[in-house]
This record gives structure tokens, C-alpha cells and sequence, in this order.
């Protein structure tokens, strides 16, 4: 059973840290969504409300969201619709229902580098980089490799680019997890494929993104894009699918995601 | 811990252990409209609202509504009658025991939106899993009650 | 009729939508001794030692019972009538174990979390046993399931337990083989259907306590309090004198609560401790301890001629009934009897086979109870033959189906001896409306929508039946309140399904009287008239029939009071609904006088009408379903274009509570075809137990759904009604089925149909 010695709601980020790393079961708080689900003891629960961490907002260079953002303010906000094609209001609404997504966070899902995340594969296609209080910011892709130590996510950064962008899942119930995501982004000439929930972290593929970077974007030029991203990507199999109907699948899913992204304005 | 919390417009002070979740306290309270469905936040039996947005009770700390508002179908028994009606004269009640959080997110969904479309309602209304009417009856329900064909 | 056959509210619905105190945990006081289990992490094994010390000194334990502390006395779980057909093979804790779940211990504390923190200290020394997890491995497998010499059965149910065989089933008439010889065309397949979890809203529950005379009261959310009543007692050993059983709003049940899965527990510690106790599962006991739909595998073999005229059906059946028998051989055994008569013309047909033990959760009874297995084999099947035919399968089945009037042995058999004849039935016109209504002409078999799309339909029928013939009973009491307002008692038990409203209609309607006029009670086994229960498809039927007997019981009472208040005979009396009239005194009563003087000094006379019905027959209702879809012949997925189902369930008593039957009904057996699947890990541990990985459907995966009726007229039905309850589940699997073989010529024989096997089946085609 998930239990709670202690509970606080600190004022600074600073001490929301000093808390954090000063016993090994003291736990940051998301929305709760998934810590609940497990049986963990929490020594000292630490909420991060007081640290205005929920806001979406926009600069020159970037667009920031906060780690305390809920779904719901993702799903719903006028700024992300406008961006990447509205890339991560897609990448979250089929996530449940309404009621979920005004609890769960960005925070809580990006620090947790979930395999089956929505998200994450959205926002490693957008390149975004993630800003952690002890460790600073790391690029995503860099954070969703390396083990890091005991950290807090203050926000997730996404340069402002002109990147069209595209994400699609394969979810046998609709408000399943999904069996296989995919996020594919397009600036320029400069080309990003990611796979996630294969039932693993989501991951770019890199060769297939660079091979379609330098090709004509011909039908067999994409089908050996999407073959590539199949073999330097690794699948698994679990109770939604077998590794092998993951591959076909996410090829699938690459394919038309970059003919989507191809027809974006 | 002590808790400060408006229900149903009314100021009450609550004892909640730190890690019980928003339903239990409710339920423990007397607020037994608050029905439990699967405690894995997947069901939308437990939908309340916190400060006027619906959340699911059951992953909701109770700790953390300090300080806030938190309304039942207790507290909207005028405007849930309005639309039960409409549910009860399609048939569209069966055992009842996801209305309360079904309806809860309805009246949300009618604040929150306008002018929704079908495919609008059914994307508000996903989190709300019913087992014995097969969503139909309630659609029919909700598009009567706001108007919508 | 006034109000048969009428939309009316249903009589609980504005109070139970608006979240009203009234289901059973709603009803605890709050100072009931939480009950938990320990389960056993095993799928077999056997108890070697159990050490209580240190989990009895957590503050707060009221008791800790294991297996030495229970009756020895073996007995069933399920639901059904006395000598019930299910065996004697549980205790309420045994020695050995039989599945990961399987209860080990009770214990009862002042609240949950003593309980929990009671429960981590028990510890129990297992000597672990090798399971028998596949059940196509079970017979005559080395692990016997029930070692124990002490199981019995109420009659010969083919059980052979050194084999792993619960029950055994063989119907047959005609010669199957020499039919099928003489068939030009013969198919054959094997089809698997899954176990089902019934996803009932509200878990399952109780709550248990003395009352003031001593008896042990038990307030649960149960489809089955009479049953409950006696299958506590036998548990117990005690007398049935002493427990009274309280049945409130109940948050669904769909069969599952037709098993007394839960009320033996907090009844033992109620009985142990002198204390009030309250069980409540959570969703993971709910969906890995309780039951689900028996899996079944059906080989079928069907002969035809040229024309597609069929000559024999043979079905061969195994059917997993976990760890206990609970509804084995009558779930076994309804596969056959409800399917085998759908195909009237048929001159052979055969249904056999067993029902195995396995060390994994029980299966039990769950809406359709076998015909749903049957359905989607059987129905398969006639798809394929269709199919080798090179015939419209529409066609096929308008050639061959049972029709009114047409008498067929496996319908049951008249006290001359005679085979049963069908009373009634519309599944020809269903069959031809659900053509129109799906667009059949124009769409079958497929439309190519794009490079990656294909649409396809498919088709599927069923029947069911209403009640247990020559078995089930219900009774109803009608009572005259001193207001002119009667009660009407009832021990049928409305999960949500209405029935309450439906049994009030047909008393308003006999007494000619207004809705607002007749009070339900329902269920109290100390208070209510005697029902089986509400399963089988009987409610509507068995119950209804008790209704009008009770109601006319009643008027005639009415009649004969008012004859004597007027001192005339009762033939000079006439009773409108709301007068008492002397024909020829010109004298009248108002009912609410009538009533009102009856009851004082003068009349003496409290009015009570009662009526008990059991069916002779179990009229079956029809249903033709139609499925279109279309599918990503790259990905596999398959998304419902437009559901249709016609369906005759006899005189609708409420056409909108039937409707949501349907729709409900359909939408479950779409999950059934689809998404839900109960899976176990390789040791014998249920993965699919929560909501996130058990998956019903939710409102964005079913799409379109269209109902029409084309009602029969049901002659031994009250106001010419049959069921309908259960007969909706059916069709969804085998129309999908046959819907994704005529898009992509893919024949999915084991359910569910997921876009993976799609896939698969298609890359195999090439
Ligand atoms: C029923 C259900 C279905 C779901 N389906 C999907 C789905 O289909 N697709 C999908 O992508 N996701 C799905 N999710 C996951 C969901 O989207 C969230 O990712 C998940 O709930 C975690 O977010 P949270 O805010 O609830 O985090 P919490 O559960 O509160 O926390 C998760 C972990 O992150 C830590 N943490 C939280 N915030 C921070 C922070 N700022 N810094 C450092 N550590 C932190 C916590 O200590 C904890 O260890 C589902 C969740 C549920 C409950
Ligand atoms: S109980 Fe909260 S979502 Fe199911
Ligand atoms: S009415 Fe029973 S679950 Fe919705």
C-alpha cells in the first residue's frame, strides 16, 4: 500500500531539494496519477504547488512549460495549438479522460521517462531539453538515457522553431496505452523520427531521420526510411503485442506520419 | 493533517491522514454520492470538482485541496435533477452507480464547452466508463439536454 | 395497453442518477471490522503451516481464521436452485490452494489498515504442486485439481475428478456421423472464446451483523438472496432459520453476482466474533478472485447439401472451469441446448464434451452463460459454410432457420413426450430487417475504401432462452395499503436493468391502476415472496407471470370484498381501478375507502393477492446481428463502422429499459469481440486485473449502434413478452468475425479479434 509519513509544501525550490535528497524514500509529488498505483512508503511527501510551476509560456527563443502543467492545460492551450502543428495537444488527448488530464503532469511524466508516454515521444521530435534544479538543462534525448541522480524537473524547454510535426499512436480501446507512438518533425530539410512505447523509452532514429534529411522523399525513399528506423530501433514484446507486430506497426505509423507531415502547410 | 476546504459552498474543517485520496475523505464525510469504480484513476466513477474543474477523487491527495473547492453531486442537486431527467426518460439509468460522476463531468462539460459537437461530447465524456447502458442512451440524453441534435 | 408496453421512467432512476445513499457500503454504519483475505500467491499448493503470532498481536485484530477454523463441510458458491447441478468441491478455507488468489486466511480487524498491516505478518508455509494451467492439458493431466475424497454432487453430472473432469454433457439426436457422410459439403473448425470479466461498476460486497433476535442479517450486493441465504447456511452450518439476507441498489451484475463470491467471509467473522463486519473487493480481487466467463474451445463440424440445405451440426466442447465448478455443467451444457435448435431444419445434431478443472480463477455464470460460446462457434461456422457455398450467408440461414410453429427436440419436451414446439418467433424478419437496415445488399461482402481501407459487413444470430424451464420459480405478493396504494413484493432482483419499474408496470396495468400507486419491495429475505433470483434470463418472464398472478389474485379479492361490504354477489361487482362498483345498487367505494375500511374494526380484512409462476417452457428470444467495419489492412485495426441488431424479444413491457438492454448488451459483446481479455502470467497469475489493463470498451471505441424490434407474440409471456437480458451478447463476436473475414479474408477462430491477429492472418495469406 502507498503511504505518507510526512508532508510538505515548500516555498522555495531550494528547499523543496534540500527535502528531496534528505532521505532516500522522501518523494516529489506529481499529480499522483501513477505513484498511487504503486506500493511505494513515502517518508516526507513534497508538494510543489507553492512554486508556480504550472504555466506554459512563451519567449523569443522558446516556449517553457512547467513542471507542475497538467494535460488538460496542454490539451487546451491556445499557445501549443498554434505551435508544431499542434503536436502536443494531440500527443496528449487520448490519454484517458478529461478528469485524468486535469491531474497528471508534465513534471511527473517527462522525470519518469515512461516507455509507453505520449509525451515524450512528442517532445523528443521538438527537440526539447529539460531543466532539472541540481543538474541544469540537458537536452531530453541526452536526460531520457542517462541515469541521473535524485533531481527535480522545473520545466521542459522547446525552441521555437518552424518544425511541422506529426504524432500518432496505434491503441487497439481508444484510452488504451498505445502499442506503438511515433512523433515525426520536419524543419527545412532537417528530419526527426521517434518511437516510442515499443514498449520501450522512446528513442529518435537517428539514421532513418538523417537518410530521409538527404533524400528525395520519394515513396521507396520513405519505406526505406521507415525500414531503417525498424532496425536501429529495438522492440520488445508484452501482453499488448507481440515485437513483431510492434515493428510492422510502427512502420506503418512512420510511413504515414511523414506523408503527413510532407502535406502540413 | 487539518483541513480547510469549501465543499458544496460550505466551509468545513477536515482530518485527513496524509495519504488518503480525496474520495475516501468525501466518503468518510458523509458525501456517499462518491462512488468507487477502480481505483486506477481509470473509471470516472469518482469525479468531483476541484475549484469548478472535474478530477478523479481518487488521485486527488486530500491534503492538497486545502484551501479549496471541492463540489459534489451533492452540492448541484438542481441543476443534476435537470439532467437526469433527460437520462431517466431515455431509459439511459440503469444501476446507477457511475451516474453521479458521469453527470458531475457532464455539467463540467456543459460549463466548459459550447456548442460542442458529437464527437466533442464523447471526447469529454472518454474518462466516464459505464458497463450496463452502452454510452448510447446517454448521448441521446446529453444532446437532448443541451440542445444539440 | 395503458401501461405495458409503455416508455416509462424507471421508478428508481432520478434517485440513484443523483447520487442517493442506497447501494450496500452506502448503508454500513462505519464501524463494521474490515474484512480482508490473504490469497495465495500459488497456483496450487498445499498449506503446510500457518503462523498467526505476530499478525494477532497488531493492535486492533479482532481474528484471524484459516482453514482449521471453518465448517468441513464442502459446498457451492453458486447461484442456483436447490439440488443445484453445480458440485459440492469448496470449503470456505481449505488446506490446499488452487489459484494465485485463492483465499488462505480472513482476517477482520477494527479497520483496513490494521488488517493490511495483519495480513503482511501471516506467515504460511506452502508446499508448492505443479498446476494445470492449460486446460486443453487438463484431462488426465499428472495434478489433480480436487484430490480431496469429500466432493459431491446433488445428480450425475458426468463428473470424473481423478481426470480433471467437472461435468460431463452429450445431447444428440439423429445420427451426426451418417449425416455428415451424406453431406455434399462439409467445414470444420475449432474456435476458442476467452474468459470474460463481467466489469461490474460496483465491486463485489457485503456487509454482515446480528440483528436484534439473534439472526444473522447479511446486507449484499448480490442477483440472489434466497440462494445466498441457503449457500451461507450450508457454509456455515447453520440453519437458514437464522440468516436473513438484504439486497439494496446493487451497481450491476451481469451474472457475476449470481455467485455468492463474497458472503461466506464477513459471515463467518459476523459469527465468530458476535461482531458486524464488511467486506468490500477491490477491482483486483474483483476481477483475479471471483469469476468470469468459462473459456471454451468448440470444434464444430457442419454437412450440407448443394443448396445449402443443412443436414447435421456437431459441436465438440471444453469448457474451463477453473478452480471450482461453479455453474460448470449447466453453463457446459446451455451451449448446446440454446444453439443446436437455431438451425430447426438440421436432422442430426450433437453437442458433448467436458468441463475441466484448472488451477486458475473459477469460471461462473456471466450474461449469455454459455450460449455466447456456443453462438460464436456456431455462428462461425455456418459463416464459413456460407462461405464454401458460395452463398449469401443471409441466405443461407433464411434456408435453414427454426421458425414458428416448427417443434425441435433440443427446445425441450412436452409432458406427452413430444419435442417442444416454438410459440413464437420473428428471427426471419429480424434477419430480413437488420439486411436493410445494415444496407446488406449493397455492402456485402466489402467496399475497397482506399489503398488501406477496407469496409466489410458480417452477420450473426441467436436465440436464448427466458428462465429455467420446470426449474426456476419466482413469486410476488400484492398488498392493499390502507391508502388504496398497493406494495408489491418481490424477491427478483433489479441490478439496474429495471425490473423493479417492469414488474410495477405489469401490476399497474392488471390492477388498472397508475405507477405512482404501486411501492416495490425488493429484496428481503425475511420480507419478500420467494424468487430464484434475477439470472437465466427470468425476470421479465418468470417473475412477470408471477406479477399478473398476483395482481389478479388481488382484483379478485378486491371484488369479493367489495361484493361483501355491498352484501351482493361478487358477480355483481365491478372494479375499474379506481371504483368498486355494485352493478345493479348503484353504489359505489373508492378503492382508498374501500381500502381504509377493510382494514378498521368493520372490515378486518388486510388484502393480499399472490401469485407463483415456473416456466413449463423457456420461450426463446431471436436476435439478428450485423456488423460493419472497417480495417486497416496495414496496422489490423478494426474500428465498428454501424452496428445493427433486430431483435424479437416478444412484447416489450418497456420499449426504452429494452432498448438500453440491447445497446448495453451489444456493447459488452463488442468488447467481448474486441478488447477484453482475462490473461494469466505463465505461473498462473491473472495480468489483467485492473481497468488499465483489462479493457472494456469506452465510448470512442463501439461507433455507430442501431436497435429495431420486430416483435413475436410469446403466448406463455406475461402481455405476450419474452426476455432479453442476455440474448444481446451473443452476436457481436461472430458478426465482427465474419465482418474482418469478408474484408480481408482473414477467419479469426479465437477471440478476442485484435488488430494483431488481423495482421498476422493476413501476412500468413501472402
Ligand atoms: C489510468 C492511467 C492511464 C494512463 N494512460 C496513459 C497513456 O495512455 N499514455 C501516456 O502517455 N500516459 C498515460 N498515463 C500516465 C500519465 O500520463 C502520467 O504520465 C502519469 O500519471 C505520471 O504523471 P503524474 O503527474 O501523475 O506523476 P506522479 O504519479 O505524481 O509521479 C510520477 C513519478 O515522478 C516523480 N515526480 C513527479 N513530479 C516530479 C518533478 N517535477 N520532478 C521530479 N520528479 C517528479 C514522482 O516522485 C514519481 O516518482 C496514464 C496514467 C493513468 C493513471
Ligand atoms: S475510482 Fe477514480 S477513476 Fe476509477
Ligand atoms: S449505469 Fe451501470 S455502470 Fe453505468
Amino acid at each position: 500500500m502507498f503511504t505518507i509519513q510526512d508532508y510538505v509544501v515548500p516555498g522555495t525550490l531550494e528547499e523543496a531539494y534540500r527535502i528531496l535528497t534528505a532521505k532516500r524514500n522522501n518523494t516529489i509529488l506529481g499529480g499522483c496519477g501513477f505513484l498511487r498505483l504503486g506500493s511505494q512508503r513515502i517518508g516526507t511527501a513534497i508538494d510543489l504547488t507553492n512554486l508556480n510551476l504550472n504555466f506554459i509560456e512563451e519567449y523569443d527563443q522558446v516556449i517553457e512549460i512547467g513542471a507542475m502543467t497538467t494535460f488538460r492545460d496542454l490539451e487546451t492551450s491556445p499557445l501549443l495549438k498554434g505551435y508544431f502543428n499542434g503536436l502536443l495537444p494531440q500527443a496528449v488527448k487520448h490519454i484517458v479522460g478529461v478528469q485524468l488530464r486535469n491531474i497528471v503532469t508534465v513534471g511527473g511524466t517527462v522525470y519518469s521517462r515512461y516507455g509507453f508516454s505520449d509525451l515524450i515521444t512528442a517532445l523528443l521530435s521538438l527537440e526539447a531539453e529539460v531543466e532539472l534544479f541540481k543538474t541544469g538543462r540537458v537536452s531530453l534525448e541526452n536526460f531520457l538515457e542517462n541515469a541521473s541522480e535524485k533531481d527535480i524537473l522545473v520545466k521542459v524547454i522547446i525552441p521555437k522553431t518552424a518544425k511541422k510535426a506529426v504524432f500518432n499512436s496505434m491503441r487497439n480501446s481508444q484510452s488504451d496505452y498505445a502499442i506503438v507512438n511515433v512523433a515525426v518533425s520536419k524543419e527545412g530539410d532537417r528530419w526527426l523520427l521517434v518511437a516510442g512505447a515499443r514498449p520501450h523509452r522512446a528513442k529518435i532514429a537517428r539514421k532513418a531521420s538523417l537518410f530521409l534529411a538527404n533524400s528525395s522523399l520519394s515513396s521507396e525513399d520513405i519505406e526505406h526510411a521507415a525500414n531503417l528506423a525498424i532496425s536501429e530501433l529495438t522492440f520488445g514484446s508484452n501482453m499488448r503485442a507481440s515485437q513483431k507486430y510492434r515493428e510492422t506497426v510502427c512502420k506503418v505509423l512512420l510511413k504515414r506520419a511523414i506523408g503527413e507531415v510532407l502535406a502540413c502547410k | 493533517m487539518q483541513i480547510k476546504v469549501t465543499i458544496n459552498e460550505k466551509m468545513m474543517e477536515l482530518e485527513a491522514p496524509y495519504d488518503e485520496f480525496l474520495m475516501d475523505t468525501l466518503r468518510r464525510y458523509g458525501f456517499l454520492s462518491v462512488k468507487k469504480g477502480c481505483n486506477t484513476g481509470s473509471c470516472g466513477l469518482c469525479t468531483v470538482w476541484l475549484d469548478g474543474k472535474p478530477v478523479l477523487s481518487c488521485s486527488v491527495l486530500s491534503v492538497r485541496v486545502n484551501g479549496r473547492n471541492i463540489t459534489t453531486i451533492e452540492g448541484v442537486q438542481k441543476e443534476a435533477r435537470e439532467f437526469a431527467d433527460f437520462l431517466v426518460k431515455e431509459g439511459a439509468d440503469q444501476c446507477g452507480f457511475c451516474s453521479p460522476g458521469f453527470i458531475m463531468t457532464v455539467l463540467a462539460m456543459k460549463r466548459e464547452l459550447s456548442n460542442p459537437t458529437e464527437e466533442d461530447i464523447i471526447h469529454y465524456l472518454t474518462g466516464n466508463l459505464c458497463r450496463c447502458t452502452g454510452y448510447q442512451g446517454q448521448l441521446r440524453a446529453i444532446k437532448k439536454y443541451l440542445g444539440v441534435v | 395497453m395503458r401501461i405495458v408496453n409503455q416508455p416509462i421512467s424507471k421508478i428508481d432512476g432520478m434517485d440513484i442518477t443523483t447520487g442517493k445513499p442506497v447501494y450496500t457500503d452506502d448503508l454500513a454504519h462505519g464501524h463494521e471490522l474490515a474484512v480482508k483475505i490473504l490469497r495465495s500467491p500459488y497456483a496450487f499448493a498445499r498449506i503446510k503451516a500457518i503462523n498467526l503470532e505476530k499478525a494477532s498481536r497488531i493492535p486492533g485484530v479482532e481474528c484471524i481464521l484459516t482453514y482449521q477454523d471453518v465448517p468441513k463441510t464442502r459446498f457451492t458458491m453458486a447461484g442456483q436452485s436447490y439440488p443445484e447441478p453445480s458440485p459440492y468441491d469448496r470449503l470456505i478455507l481449505d488446506e490446499y490452494v488452487r489459484y494465485v488468489g485463492d483465499e488462505v486466511a480472513i482476517i477482520a480487524a477494527v479497520d483496513e489498515k490494521a488488517a493490511e498491516k495483519a495480513m503482511k505478518l501471516i506467515k504460511v508455509e506452502y508446499e508448492i504442486l505443479e498446476p494445470v494451467l492449460d486446460f486443453e492439458k487438463a484431462i488426465g493431466h499428472p495434478s489433480v485439481v480436487h484430490p480431496e475424497g469429500d466432493v459431491t454432487v446433488n445428480m450425475d453430472i458426468g463428473m470424473d475428478k481423478t481426470k480433471n473432469i467437472a461435468s460431463s454433457c452429450k445431447i444428440e439426436v439423429g445420427d451426426v456421423e451418417a449425416e455428415l457422410k451424406n453431406s455434399d459439403v462439409v467445414v470444420e473448425g475449432t474456435y476458442y472464446t476467452q474468459a470474460q470479466a463481467h466489469a461490474m461498476m460496483e465491486t463485489y460486497r457485503a456487509l454482515t451483523y446480528f440483528d436484534h433476535n439473534g439472526r444473522l442479517t447479511i446486507v449484499s450486493s448480490t442477483q440472489i438472496p434466497f440462494h445466498v441465504r441457503r449457500i451461507v447456511a450450508r457454509a456455515l452450518q447453520i440453519p437458514m432459520g437464522r440468516v436473513r439476507v438484504i439486497k439494496p441498489r446493487i451497481g450491476g451484475g451481469f451474472g457475476g453476482k449470481q455467485t455468492a463470491s463474497v458472503e461466506v467471509f464477513p459471515a463467518l467473522v459476523t459469527l465468530k466474533t458476535g461482531k458486524p463486519a464488511k467486506i468490500i473487493y477491490d477491482r483486483r480481487e474483483t476481477f483475479a478472485c471471483t469469476t468470469s466467463r468459462h473459456a471454451m474451445r468448440i470444434t464444430v463440424r457442419l454437412g450440407a447439401d448443394k443448396e445449402g440445405n443443412i443436414k447435421a451440426i456437431d459441436m465438440q466442447a471444453l469448457s474451463d472451469t477453473g478452480a471450482y465448478g461453479e455453474h460448470a455443467p449447466t453453463v457446459f451444457a446451455v451451449a448446446g441446448y440454446k444453439t443446436l435448435p437455431l438451425y430447426g431444419k438440421a436432422r442430426a445434431v450433437r453437442y458433448m464434451g467436458h468441463a475441466v478443472y484448472t488451477n486458475k480463477m473459477p469460471a461462473g455464470a456471466l450474461r449469455g452463460y454459455g450460449v455466447t460460446q456456443g453462438t460464436f462457434a456456431l455462428e462461425s461456422a455456418i459463416n464459413e459454410l456460407a462461405a464454401k457455398l458460395q452463398m449469401d450467408p443471409a441466405e443461407l440461414r433464411e434456408k435453414n432457420i427454426i421458425r414458428e410453429g416448427d417443434a425441435h427436440p433440443v427446445l425441450g419436451e412436452t409432458p406427452e413426450g413430444k419435442p417442444v414446439v416454438l410459440a413464437s418467433s420473428a428471427l426471419d424478419r429480424c434477419i430480413k430487417r437488420g439486411k436493410e437496415l445494415i444496407g446488406w445488399g449493397e455492402k456485402y461482402p466489402r467496399k475497397v475504401v482506399s489503398d488501406t481501407k477496407v469496409r466489410a459487413v458480417g452477420m450473426a444470430i441467436t436465440m436464448q432462452g427466458s428462465g429455467i424451464a420446470g426449474i426456476d420459480t419466482a413469486s410476488a405478493v400484492i398488498k392493499l395499503n390502507d391508502d388504496g396504494f398497493y406494495t408489491l413484493l418481490l424477491g427478483s432482483t433489479d441490478m439496474g436493468t429495471g425490473s423493479d419499474t417492469t414488474m410495477a408496470q405489469i401490476a399497474a396495468e392488471v390492477l388498472e391502476t397508475t405507477m405512482d400507486k404501486i411501492i416495490v419491495h425488493a429484496a428481503d429475505t425475511d420480507i419478500s415472496p420467494y424468487d430464484t433470483g434475477s439470472y437465466a434470463s427470468s425476470t421479465a418472464y418468470v417473475t412477470g407471470n408471477a406479477v399478473i398472478k398476483a395482481a389478479e389474485d388481488m382484483k379478485k379479492k378486491i371484488i369479493e370484498a367489495g361484493a361483501k361490504l355491498f352484501g351482493v354477489d361478487s358477480e355483481e361487482i365491478e372494479f375499474d381501478g379506481e371504483f368498486v362498483r355494485a352493478i345493479n345498487k348503484h353504489q359505489s367505494l373508492s378503492l382508498d375507502e374501500m381500502a381504509r375500511r377493510l382494514i378498521s374494526g368493520e372490515g378486518k380484512l388486510q388484502l393480499v393477492g399472490t401469485g407463483t409462476f415456473g416456466g413449463d417452457t423457456s420461450p426463446p428470444p431471436f436476435i439478428a446481428g450485423f456488423a460493419e467495419v472497417e480495417v486497416d489492412t496495414e496496422t489490423g485495426k478494426i474500428d465498428v463502422i454501424e452496428y445493427v441488431a433486430v431483435v424479437d424479444c416478444g412484447t416489450m413491457i418497456n420499449p426504452n429499459l429494452v432498448r438500453i438492454q440491447v445497446e448495453g448488451g451489444l456493447v459488452q459483446g463488442i468488447g467481448m469481440a474486441m478488447y477484453e481479455d482475462v490473461k494469466y502470467s505463465e505461473r498462473g497469475k491473472m495480468q489483467t486485473d485492473t481497468f488499465m489493463q483489462y479493457k472494456i470498451p469506452c465510448r470512442k471505441d463501439i461507433g455507430k449502434i442501431t436497435v429495431d424490434f420486430e416483435p413475436s407474440y410469446e403466448p406463455t409471456g406475461p402481455f405476450g413478452a419474452k426476455s432479453v437480458g442476455e440474448v444481446v451478447i451473443n452476436t457481436p463476436s461472430p458478426a465482427i468475425a465474419h465482418a474482418v473475414y469478408n474484408a480481408v479474408g482473414v477467419n479469426i477462430r479465437n477471440l478476442p479479434i485484435t488488430p494483431e491477429k488481423v495482421i498476422m492472418g493476413i501476412m500468413e495469406k501472402k
